[in-house]
């Protein structure tokens, strides 16, 4: 890919092998509400298997990067290449089948489903067997859902949650819940797994759990991962490279050390010194 | 395949269904129903497969319709007037009725997937009364259709009898008249194969890949999209069957009768049905079938007090609904329901204590 080489480099890490085709490349990807320019210029490459960060103050429009992935929301500029592909004209169910799966801030869970059906929900688009088959139980049916069952729980095994596969995702409690959207995204056999504040609510043991589950899931699967987290310990820890946003643009980007040394970075989260604008 | 919590559940309404077939059977045999009630088996049987195929809808893909007797009656419109042309052709009553209803059950199918094109982009309210329009739609058509099957084949006309069926022809459909001397080859027996054929239908469906996925689109649509679910596939696949089996339900209901017409399957039909789906409870199949017996039975065995009928059978609605919803008998259901469960949530309690 010679597009990855031009100057100024969307990556974030500075020594990340330009050979290797990046999963993710956006260019001057942007999306504008009426008059309001929710996000502008952004532009990242994401490598195979790095753990790359999104951070910024509230309202800084991470999510809405999300949505912009996810085709949530179609882009009014700009393009996404997704394992060199460009992403024109899909929809959400389209992308995700493309290789981006992603967890929500608020978490969507299927409540009334179980844990493992929730799970299975996710591969549906990679099982093959007709509906007729499932309604006249032919041998398909029962060769892939006893694969299906297995994978389930295989991949809940990675969040030590095969135990829980027969609840009812909504009794789950909270932290439980979280892992379950991350195994749910994985089910789906991901390039790239966005996670929308995975540590949000859990406890400092939680989070510490769910950095090296991520880990985890990282080096098991070979799979990039993008992370939106106010969280800093957290995206300090795990994050190759990190992006920062703030109204929309991206202000910062680079390793861990370059962004917490940062004075733009620094400014908009701590505001200015003297006087300033007092955003 | 692992026992999951709703098996024994789902055992229990084929064994409800089984005996009471088997019951009624027993009492017919030995002469102890009355004449009114011989005359409801077969409308039961037709109102129990009408709420468990709208319960799917309803109940399992979440999407309120009301229009669902308009399926009802392309069905029985559609299946009877199969079952007339072929009375020559094909002379045992059995056959002549499973051929309709399957017949009834793929043009309530084609209606049911073309509906769903407008329809289903649609959410919630707008749906639901999109869909009663249509159900009215489909009420107006049948009104003022005449269909005439002769040698050369068959012919359609609108809003007058245009179709120049032969003399030698018979002219099935009759406009407003609907169809007329229908032979009666609707029997208990054919009933309760349909309910049976519903129950697996639709129970195998929800247990399989489709019905994950239909439920998933019912509890959280954004969330199906965002893990790769055809939301739109899935929506019409529920849609359809349901339209497919109220189909032969319709067609089981018409030829149960000498006459059929249009306005039977209105708008009140729609919300009647829709009283059994919401009494025994959304996505509760047993609860469907026992609320659509009972509240067809309810309304003759009320006879007797005559003018106050309707009054009493309001009453005894709302107070069946409020039992239903009373805390323990729900309770009592959930622990009946759960009773499968119960080695799972051992599991569970580890992880109890988490919950802030």
């Amino acid at each position: 890919m010679a597009k990855l080489v031009p100057v100024p480099s969307g990556s974030m890490v500075p020594d990340r092998d330009i050979n290797k085709k990046p999963v993710l490349e956006c260019v001057d990807l942007g999306i504008s509400f009426g008059g309001l320019r929710a996000v502008e210029d952004f532009n990242i490459i994401i490598g195979p298997t790095e753990i790359s960060g999104l951070i910024g103050p509230n309202g800084a429009g991470k999510t809405t990067v999300f949505n912009l992935l996810t085709k949530v929301y179609q882009p009014t500029q700009g393009t996404i290449l997704l394992n060199g592909k460009d992403t024109h004209g899909m929809n959400t169910m389209q992308v995700n089948r493309a290789g981006i799966a992603r967890t929500f801030q608020n978490i969507r869970l299927f409540d009334n489903l179980s844990v493992e059906d929730n799970v299975k929900v996710a591969m549906d688009a990679h099982m093959k067997y007709h509906m007729w088959s499932g309604i006249f139980r032919l041998p398909g049916y029962w060769r892939e859902e006893k694969a299906a069952h297995e994978r389930a729980l295989d991949l809940l095994s990675l969040f030590s949650m095969e135990k829980l596969a027969n609840i009812q995702a909504g009794a789950l409690p909270y932290g439980a819940q979280r892992r379950l959207e991350i195994v749910r995204a994985l089910a789906t056999n991901p390039s790239l797994l966005l996670l929308d504040e995975p540590a949000a609510g859990m406890n400092p043991s939680e989070t510490a759990e769910l950095m090296e589950n991520i880990r985890k899931v990282r080096d098991t699967l070979q799979i990039a991962v993008l992370l939106i987290e106010h969280d800093m310990s957290l995206v300090m820890n795990i994050c190759e490279g990190i992006c920062v946003l703030n109204f929309g643009k991206i202000i910062a980007k680079g390793t861990p050390e370059d962004i917490q040394s940062n004075p733009a970075v620094i400014e908009a989260y701590l505001g200015r010194k003297e006087g300033g604008e007092g955003a | 395949m692992k026992n999951r919590g709703f098996s024994p559940f789902r055992f229990l309404t084929y064994l409800l269904v089984i005996g009471a077939y088997a019951a009624l059977q027993v009492l017919q045999a030995r002469s102890e129903l009355s004449a009114t009630m011989r005359g409801m088996l077969v409308p039961i049987c037709a109102y129990v497969v009408m709420a468990v195929s709208l319960n799917l809808t309803v109940g399992v893909l979440g999407e309120l319709s009301l229009g669902h007797a308009g399926f009802m009656s392309v069905g029985a419109f559609l299946g009877t007037s199969t079952a007339i042309a072929l009375q020559d052709r094909i002379p045992v009553a059995g056959v002549r009725l499973a051929v309709a209803l399957v017949v009834a059950a793929i043009f309530a199918a084609v209606a049911g997937f073309l509906i769903g094109i407008p329809v289903l982009r649609l959410n919630g309210d707008y749906l639901a009364i999109v869909t009663l329009a249509f159900g009215e739609i489909i009420k107006a058509i049948f009104n003022n259709l005449y269909l005439g099957v002769d040698a050369k084949g068959v012919h359609v006309s609108l809003l007058e009898d245009a179709t120049n069926t032969a003399e030698t022809g018979r002219l099935i459909i009759q406009g407003p008249m609907g169809i007329g001397g229908i032979q009666k080859i609707s029997t208990f027996t054919a009933g309760f194969v349909l309910i049976m054929i519903s129950l697996i239908v639709i129970f195998n469906l929800v247990n399989s890949r489709a019905g994950r996925a239909i439920m998933a689109i019912r509890d959280n649509p954004i969330a199906a999209q965002s893990v790769g679910v055809n939301v739109v596939k899935y929506k019409m696949m529920a849609f359809v069957v349901s339209a497919a089996l109220a189909g032969s339900a319709g067609a089981l209901f018409a030829m149960n009768y000498s006459t059929v017409v249009a306005n039977k399957f209105d708008f009140n039909t729609s919300i009647l049905i829709l009283v059994f789906v919401v009494l025994g409870g959304l996505g509760n199949m047993f609860g469907s079938i026992v609320a659509a017996a009972v509240l067809t039975i309810l309304p003759e065995a009320l006879r007797p007090i005559a003018e106050y009928r309707m009054l009493l059978y309001a009453v005894l609605l709302i107070l069946m609904m409020l039992i239903a919803n009373h805390p323990f008998v729900r309770g009592l259901f959930n622990r009946f329901k759960r009773t499968g469960q119960i080695q799972l949530e051992a599991g569970a309690d580890e992880t109890e204590g988490e919950v802030a």
